[in-house]
């Protein structure tokens, strides 16, 4: 046998996988390094004056209350816009097209959709909500979201509704049940949590948008619940803050950063368990 | 189950009415049916309008300054002198940084995951890994700016800039000052961000091998690299290029982490620790900016270069994705 063979195979492998140690101990590395900056920076500036103030001009003391306010009602809004449209989609390439072309050419456009850039859908729902508005508004911004929401639930939907056997569909007609008491009654409710999953990751996904919003809901210093004219957003102010010399303003925007993580990360490990307990 | 005896109970009921009932079980349906096809055809007519509305707007940009928008490097709105060649360079070169160090560190984390983690590690860390994909960019925009930056510019950049002062080439690739912000920051943040995408792809696709292949070649000695070298990557070949080029195709679109970190210089600069800009951040600093129709068409032109980029990218990558899966039925 050839020592040395075995030997240079031997250490090739040791290195490699001392590699592929590192490269996973660098990638928790990294997210625990997000995070406790995060918290770091963003706790200093976490009072409650935060969720009872409103945007300060540069220099003195505020919050973020204008901007928790307008994210909240904007994400509220694509959610709500997006979902029913979502589900039927979704509905209709698992129940009633299932097989048929268009359903494959849906599933293709909107997997595009669910990775095309959101600086790119901001810009169409500039060109068709605010364009034609002559103004930005919270309605452009929460449409641009819904745009964003309805490629996840499209794909969530779908899936869930696959996973459902078909046995099941077939006892409930088998009972005399018409095709939407089987779909409504049945398939919705075996795969309610999957579907309650996807509109969480949905929500997850919109609320640290910022590139769509930039151009659409705009900013707005002050606190407006006017849907009509434009609206604070956590990310918007995030953006304009942390880009500013002013040091208490770039601990509004650490603060405001921290915010939006607990949100997603909240929302993220919620749809986790949802789906992991359902599996058991 | 509750839900099967409400059904039945309900489809009882309703056959002792027979006409009129099924009347209105066929108008139900067809609502639905209608409904639910109408809701795809939404999904179709979106795209599609967003693809109409970036063209039509950019027609005035490429009537003014024809095929040269895409070579010219001039940006100048006081003249209206637009070009898009230094954010398309810019968005090119962070992503082709971004995959350079972000492919090697995924396909590590992916064999780790596979091969070497213990059983009880996997889940808690496939699932910090698929976190770090749920962090909005803007997160990594300001963690970028204010922890990132600072660090390459005082530690990594005057490094490499020492190391390769004397190499020809590499010594304009990494020219001086460290400025911190740049196109090569913006790449390190691109491949923090496109890593779970593409490990969690990577991983999937590596355990669709049957463990019988992998065992025989155990059995014939082979150690784990030569494994997954010539067992695991050849059979996920083409899973494996598809979670990248979604990788790409992420890193492309990518806007607020890039437009953080990235400098906002409208210059192509020979060295990669220089400021530059890229599509998208060239667009989400500009745009409420930009006044007049030549300026806003100009930038629009430029969201449209970056949808066929990234559409040309993720098509690809979703049509071997596909082949992957119908293989993968004919074989089970």
């Amino acid at each position: 046998m050839n020592l040395a063979i075995y030997k240079r195979r031997r250490v090739t492998n040791q290195v490699i996988m001392a590699l592929s140690w590192f490269a996973a101990a660098s990638g928790i590395f990294v997210l625990a390094l997000i995070l406790g900056t995060l918290v770091y920076k963003g706790v200093a500036g976490l009072s409650l004056k935060v969720f009872t103030q409103t945007t300060p001009p540069p220099g003195s003391d505020g919050g973020l209350l204008n901007a928790i306010y307008g994210s909240a009602i904007m994400t509220a809004l694509g959610t709500v816009i997006g979902t029913p449209i979502g589900i039927l989609a979704g509905t209709y390439m698992a129940e009633y097209g299932r097989g048929a072309r268009l359903t494959s050419v849906v599933r293709f456009i909107n997997d595009i959709l669910l990775s095309a850039p959101s600086i790119v859908i901001g810009l169409f729902v500039y060109e068709i909500l605010v364009v034609g508005m002559h103004h930005f508004s919270a309605w452009a911004g929460g449409v641009a979201l819904a745009v964003l929401v309805l490629p996840v639930v499209v794909r969530t939907t779908e899936d869930m509704l696959l996973l459902v056997p078909d046995s099941m569909r077939e006892a409930s007609a088998a009972l005399g049940s018409p095709r939407w008491v089987v779909i409504m009654q049945v398939a919705y409710r075996a795969a309610r949590a999957g579907m309650i999953t996807g509109v969480l990751l949905a929500v997850a996904r919109i609320t640290g948008e910022t590139a769509p919003l930039l151009f659409t809901a705009f900013n707005n210093q002050f606190m407006s619940t006017n849907m009509n004219a434009p609206m604070a957003n956590l990310p918007s102010v995030i953006f304009q803050f942390a880009l500013s010399p002013y040091a208490d303003w770039q601990k509004l925007a650490w603060t405001a950063a921290l915010l939006i993580t607990v949100a997603v990360l909240v929302l993220n490990i919620g749809a986790r368990a949802l789906t992991s307990s359902r599996n058991k | 189950m509750n839900s099967n005896a409400q059904v039945a109970s309900y489809t009882a009921t309703s056959a002792e009415i027979s006409p009129s009932a099924l009347r209105r079980h066929g108008m139900w349906d067809a609502v639905l049916r209608n409904a639910t096809r109408s809701a795809a055809i939404t999904v179709l007519l979106l795209l599609g309008g967003v693809i109409v509305s970036l063209i039509h707007d950019s027609v005035l940009t490429f009537k003014t300054f024809g095929f040269g928008y895409l070579t010219s490097e001039s940006w100048n709105p006081v003249t209206e002198k637009f070009g898009a060649l230094a954010p398309i360079y810019g968005t090119l070169v962070t992503s082709f940084i971004a995959m350079l160090i972000g492919i090697p560190i995924s396909l590590g984390v992916a064999i780790f995951i596979t091969e070497l983690c213990p059983r009880w590690l996997q889940r808690p860390i496939s699932t910090a890994i698929e976190l770090l994909a749920g962090i909005p960019s803007i997160i990594y925009g300001i963690w970028g700016l204010f922890v990132l930056a600072p660090f390459l510019q005082k530690y990594i950049q005057p490094l490499l800039i020492g190391a390769f002062a004397d190499v020809p080439l590499l010594n304009q690739l990494f020219a001086g000052p460290p400025y911190g912000i740049g196109i090569f920051t913006a790449g390190i943040i691109l491949s923090i961000m496109v890593l779970p995408y593409i490990t969690s792809v990577t991983r999937d696709v590596f355990e669709t091998v049957p463990a019988v292949l992998k065992e025989s070649a155990y059995g014939l000695g082979c150690t784990t690299w030569e494994v997954v070298r010539h067992v695991v990557l050849p059979y996920t070949k083409t899973g494996v290029i598809g979670g990248i080029m979604l990788g790409l195709g992420r890193a492309l679109g990518e806007t607020m982490a890039v437009t953080f970190v990235i400098g906002n210089s409208h210059r192509i600069s020979p060295s990669i620790l220089a400021p530059g800009t890229s599509i998208s951040a060239n667009i989400a600093n500009e745009f409420t900016e930009a006044d007049g129709a030549l300026y806003t068409s100009s930038l629009i032109a430029q969201g449209l270069i970056l949808f066929v980029i990234t559409f040309t990218v993720l098509a690809a990558a979703r049509l071997l994705l596909l082949r992957l899966e119908s293989q993968a039925g004919k074989r089970a």
